[in-house]
């Protein structure tokens, strides 16, 4: 008996494999390079009070999240909730980072009318009108949450809408193990 | 005009119109034509994050935009062209390059492609050697008799 015959079939399986590793991988979810480094600066205009300003150097000292949203994203509507009890219940100083949207031709204001009726959960909320700091900080889609940690470097980034179950698994251990950490 | 020549131009044709194509939307202008020509090779290289099969050149997201905006204006104030792909694997990952950088995690992607070509190679090589070659056949003066009948 050749075993020969068998090399195809080996091939095939090895073969299917990879392929069905490869589809079954969700290309949109991009890894990203930015864990383990200096969140990138930035100091921006406040919404609501537009001649005060909020920069990154602000929140060192504390365990943070970015969460950047716009009024024209769909899926920061389905987040909001989640993300709102997870914020007020933890206590997690967060900026949102508002993309493209206030300020902006198409959409001029209308973010204040979205957090109107669905609730301000934000500390703080800067406006990055341009998409300058969304650039600078690699976002791709929105929305997109960062947990910073007291040093000010990223340890956990979160591509699309925040689930419940995400909360419970990753972000609330995670802020809990952050703020034993020294400053 | 025969035919095939005309065969061969449609098909040039065909691979020209997707060069003209794939042109960005805004045209930036540049001092030097240096600069210039680092922003075309740059947008070339570098992919769209959100419409991942296509280039920052071609693609009309806006996301496209900005990083097209941001690579004129690093490329105008002068930055080269590894200062521009640095800053955007810093922030995007080797998944922005449409060329990416030789490494362990990259190996596959570079190696693959030849090493299977060869591999194939090989085993073709071994195939037609191994072919068995075709006993020679004797044939008695009957035989050889009825053959002649048959070829008649």
């Amino acid at each position: 008996m050749k075993k020969i015959y068998l090399l195809p079939l080996i091939f095939l399986i090895l073969l299917v494999a990879l392929l069905y590793r490869g589809f079954s991988l969700d290309s949109r979810n991009v890894p990203s390079p930015f864990i383990g480094k200096p969140a990138p600066a930035f100091d921006l205009p406040r919404l609501y009070q537009e001649n005060k300003r909020i920069s990154t150097e602000k929140m060192k000292g504390q365990v943070w999240l970015l969460n950047v949203f716009a009024s024209w994203c769909v899926s920061c509507r389905a987040e909001h909730k989640v993300l709102t009890r997870f914020i007020r219940e933890h206590k997690v100083p967060t900026i949102g980072l508002n993309y493209k949207d206030y300020g902006t031709k198409e959409y001029g204001k209308d973010v204040l009318s979205w957090l109107g009726q669905l609730g301000n959960p934000y500390t703080y909320v800067a406006v990055d009108t341009e998409g300058r700091t969304g650039i600078d900080w690699g976002v791709y889609g929105v929305p997109e949450s960062f947990v910073v940690d007291k040093k000010g470097i990223i340890r956990y980034k979160f591509t699309g809408p925040v689930t419940q179950k995400a909360v419970n698994e990753i972000l609330v251990p995670l802020v809990v193990k952050l703020r034993k950490e020294p400053a | 005009m025969t035919y095939s020549l005309k065969v061969l131009l449609l098909s040039l044709l065909m691979t020209f119109s997707v060069a003209v194509r794939a042109g960005s939307i805004e045209t930036y202008s540049f001092d030097t034509p240096e600069k210039s020509a680092i922003y075309k090779r740059l947008i070339e290289e570098l992919r769209c994050l959100v419409c991942q099969n296509q280039n920052i050149a071609g693609s009309n997201a806006e996301l496209a935009k900005d990083l097209r905006r941001q690579t004129y204006e690093m490329v105008s104030k002068g930055a080269t062209r590894d200062e521009v792909v640095d800053y955007m694997v810093t922030r995007y990952g080797d998944f922005v390059l449409y060329r990416p950088p030789f490494k362990l995690k990259t190996v596959l992607l570079w190696v693959g492609p030849p090493l299977f070509l060869l591999i194939s190679l090989i085993f073709l090589v071994n195939y037609l050697r191994k072919k068995p070659q075709v006993a020679e056949v004797t044939l008695d003066k009957t035989q050889r008799d009825s053959v002649r009948d048959l070829l008649k």
